[in-house]
């Protein structure tokens, strides 16, 4: 298939040889597992269990509130310990509504409903509530509730689904293992997604750094018509989803839009096997593979995790830090994009890719020196833009100059940050601009939401003195008046709003 | 419980490189041209080398200690040496002590730390300590010395040159010759066509092999030009700038000259004298002062090889690499505005591309 040209990129040291060979194991059930409401993109689940109660594997903890939301259920039997403010798996170590979960060690399954025996045949609408009931959301690690993405058909002209297996982020071999070991699934759930989405064309992209995963990717994908398996070049980032859209289709998804606005929609490899094991046998999202590595872990390991995995019993599981080293930092998810945990013992979530336990040397960590403008930054951006430039405005605080330079176009990547020769920490200079200028913005939303409220009380002042001005009008035309005018001062009245 | 730091954002990863790497492999290109102009210019070429080096060393360090800054990251990258070498590159090989310090004064104190340090200076501050000392001693800065290779027959001994370099020179007039460039502007001047006057120059191997006279920078064209595209290998540069402002030159040239070889020198010629293939490999190339992004860097590339020509053509000096890049410099801010790349997504306007048209399946 001919692949077309994106720009930029990096080529950075994958470091995937050290788990890419180790088989995905299921991790002994922990005893306790912490399940944040909020694991995912939108509003938090509303738990439906109090303390105390005993669930089975399987069961709903929380509920979906609201259009973009996803339910947690229990990973495992046992009974909800309490519902409490813990730690988040999130760089700001704040604390997040959470339930926590003892095993009754017996695993037992509830009751689960039954599987779509034929899920080509069903309705589209059936597949999505199901994958909406099942609470997957993407594994990739942005986790956006799939079902919402499954909608997309509404509204939307669409004539692909891509797969996204480019795992471009080094370390990272969980989707690896996946396809190498979950083939059949992966494709099965592929084609369920395409299916729902009323899609014949799918595409399956996988870099070509994992021949394996493409040998039984081909294999389990040969039986079906309009299922393609691409082997697209290495390069970081190429799993962005615009990017990948790009390098397939020829595509460029406008500033602004949507990858289903050029009709074409994204999924994960891991999300696919998800939705398989939903659709077919009615199994909720209630456990994930993750890659645990990093030169400061003993071992590094693919592991299936009960969501809710404490972070602390996952190093456990890989031998604990070598030699009883403190790794210079634990990162969420890959090196490139991924964020660092404020400690061990936070929660595995839906969205957890991996956990890194990275020395110091691995990192390369320095301390920034000026610019020398090399535009190396430049060259790397698949995005267009100059990284040193927008990192100039904000350093001097000129947020509407980082936002006319492109600052809102900016993925976060991390490949100008990782070429700096100056080790100028480029995205952290972004990411305080993106968070400052969201905060400026729900402000302003807010203010102008409490403008057009005060406009509108305003008006109903008005309104309503008017109405009495002229009900006075019209009494004083129906009977001549008695004594001199009392018009009552605005002030005074009263409107509830 | 252990706490692990979460004081910044990824990436957790870096490539291995760093300003002083880069400035190192730099140098490292520059170290065959350098080693063969030394030997062929003998000892007063050493001291004159050792002692620019050595002042812009001097000069950074006082300049960042008059600042409060710290010495030692600084100095470590290694750009003042950088800065010292290509400036020492560009002077007479047997110019006076005192030309090298104050180049140093030039190019460190006025050229870069006013402007603010490494990555603020507009200008080349090694181009800018030429111009200088070229403009304010025109003559000590022209004295060109015939080759005279170490330890050959001619060349000056250790002593002898000591006192050419720190001493009073000796008989610069006897030892001093015009670089190729240099004799055609002044031939030409005299009414004595280029073609007549080429035949006064070294023919152009010699020029390329560096057999004849200039400053460093200019007689070792050919160990210069492998240095440069070594750098291009370790992806140091880009093809851009250099490419761009040597494919001018020689259009220009061959162009010229075909219309009219009597006052046009050749394409050939343009690329092989004067120090066309120090500028554009390794002073045009400097980060610091050339625009970042690839269409800014052809347009500036070009830019230097159209002002080189100009004014090695038209103008009262010689050679116009310095002239030109300092002026493409002037201009950087400029082309860094004019040429962007395109925005993933949007037009080269900056709105948002057009939903392609498509039609319902």
């Amino acid at each position: 298939m001919k692949l077309f040209r994106i720009r930029g990129g990096v080529h950075p040291d994958y470091r995937k040889e050290r788990t890419r060979e180790n088989p995905i194991i299921a991790l002994p059930m922990p005893r306790i597992l912490c399940l944040p409401l909020k694991q995912h993109v939108g509003a938090a689940a509303k738990a439906v269990v109090t303390s105390g109660k005993r669930v089975k594997k399987g069961e709903l903890l929380a509920r979906a509130s609201g259009a973009v939301s996803a339910p947690i259920h229990a990973p495992t039997s046992g009974y909800v310990v309490d519902i409490v403010d813990q730690t988040a798996p999130h760089p700001s170590g704040l604390p997040q509504k959470t339930i926590m979960l003892r095993s009754d060690g017996k695993d037992e399954w509830g009751e689960l409903p039954a599987g779509i025996a034929d899920p080509f045949t069903a309705d589209p609408g059936e597949i999505d509530a199901r994958v909406a009931a099942a609470g997957i959301v993407g594994l990739g690690g942005a986790a956006f509730p799939s079902a919402v993405k499954l909608g997309l058909r509404v509204g939307k002209t669409l004539d692909t689904l891509i797969l996204n297996g480019a795992e471009c982020e080094p370390y990272l071999t969980c989707d690896d293992r996946i396809m190498q070991e979950h083939a059949e699934e992966v494709v099965d759930g592929a084609r369920i997604m395409a299916h729902a989405l009323g899609l014949k064309r799918l595409i399956i992209a996988i870099e070509t750094n994992k021949p394996q995963a493409l040998d039984k990717i081909r294999a389990a994908a040969a039986p079906f018509a309009g299922v393609v398996v691409v082997g697209m070049p290495v390069r970081y980032p190429m799993g962005s989803e615009r990017h990948l859209v790009k390098a397939l289709t020829g595509l460029e998804t406008p500033a602004g839009k949507l990858t289903a606005d050029v009709g074409v929609v994204v999924h994960n490899v891991g999300t696919a096997r998800a939705v398989h094991q939903a659709v077919r046998f009615g199994r909720p999202l209630i456990s994930r593979v993750i890659t645990v590595s990093g030169g400061a872990l003993s071992e590094g390991r693919n592991i299936e995790v009960p969501l809710g995995t404490l972070v602390s019993d996952v190093v456990a599981f890989c031998g604990g830090f070598k030699n009883g080293t403190i790794p210079h930092r634990l990162i969420s998810g890959g090196p490139m994009m991924g964020y660092p945990l404020p400690a061990l013992d936070v929660p595995v979530i839906k969205g957890t890719g991996g956990i890194l336990a990275l020395t110091r040397e691995e990192i390369n960590e320095q301390t920034a020196g000026p610019c020398i403008r090399c535009g190396t930054c430049v060259t790397v951006c698949p995005c267009g833009l100059v990284p040193m430039e927008m990192a100039a405005f904000i350093r001097h605080d000129k947020l509407e100059a980082a936002t006319k330079a492109g600052i809102r176009d900016c993925v976060s990547c991390g490949s100008c940050s990782y070429i700096c020769p100056s080790h100028i920490p480029l995205v952290q200079y972004f990411n305080y601009a993106k968070g400052r200028l969201n905060a400026l913005d729900r402000d302003q939303r807010k203010q102008e939401r409490l403008r057009t409220l005060v406009e509108a009380r305003m008006a109903r002042i008005e309104r309503q003195a008017q109405a009495k001005r002229e009900a006075a009008a019209r009494a004083r035309v129906a009977k001549p008046p008695v004594v001199a005018t009392n018009d009552a001062p605005a002030g005074d009245m009263k409107v509830s709003a | 419980m252990i706490v692990f730091r979460n004081d910044r954002s990824g990436p957790f990863t870096h490539a291995p490189n760093s300003v002083r790497a880069v400035m190192v492999t730099v140098m490292l290109a520059l170290t065959p041209a350098t080693l063969f102009d030394l030997w062929l210019f003998g000892w007063p070429a050493v001291f004159l080398f050792t002692v620019t080096v050595g002042a812009c060393v001097v000069f950074e360090a006082a300049c960042l200690q008059l600042q409060g800054k710290l010495l030692l990251p600084a100095l470590g990258d290694g750009s003042a040496v950088l800065t010292g070498w290509l400036l020492a590159m560009t002077l007479p090989p047997w110019a006076p002590w005192w030309i090298g310090v104050l180049g140093a004064v030039f190019a460190i104190a006025l050229a870069k730390h006013l402007f603010g340090g490494i990555g603020q200076n507009v200008f080349n501050p090694a181009m800018v300590a030429r111009v200088a000392l070229l403009v304010s001693f025109p003559v000590p800065m022209t004295a060109f010395t015939l080759p005279r290779p170490l330890f050959s027959a001619g060349a000056p001994g250790f002593l002898d040159s000591l006192s050419i370099t720190f001493g009073h020179a000796v008989g610069l007039d006897t030892i001093s010759a015009a670089s190729a460039l240099g004799t055609i502007k002044t031939e030409l001047s005299r009414g004595v066509p280029v073609t007549q006057s080429m035949a006064e120059t070294p023919d152009l191997l010699h020029m390329l092999i560096g057999l004849r006279p200039g400053s460093m920078g200019e007689t070792s064209a050919l160990l210069i030009l492998l240095g440069g595209l070594w750098l291009l290998h370790r992806k140091v540069i880009s093809w851009h700038v250099p490419v761009a402002m040597m494919t001018t030159l020689f259009a220009l040239g061959a162009l010229f000259h075909a219309v009219a070889p009597d006052r046009f020198t050749s394409g050939v010629f343009q690329l092989v004298s004067g120090a066309t293939f120090l500028g554009a490999f390794f002073i045009a190339t400097d980060y610091v002062t050339s625009p970042v992004s690839r269409s800014g860097q052809v347009v500036y590339g070009f830019g230097c090889g159209f002002l080189t020509w100009i004014i090695r053509t038209f103008a009262g000096y010689p050679e116009g690499v310095a002239f030109a890049v300092l002026l493409m410099n002037a201009l950087t801010p400029l082309i860094d505005r004019a040429f962007r790349p395109r925005t993933f997504g949007r037009t080269r306007a900056g709105t948002p591309l057009p939903l392609p048209p498509r039609k319902k399946p």
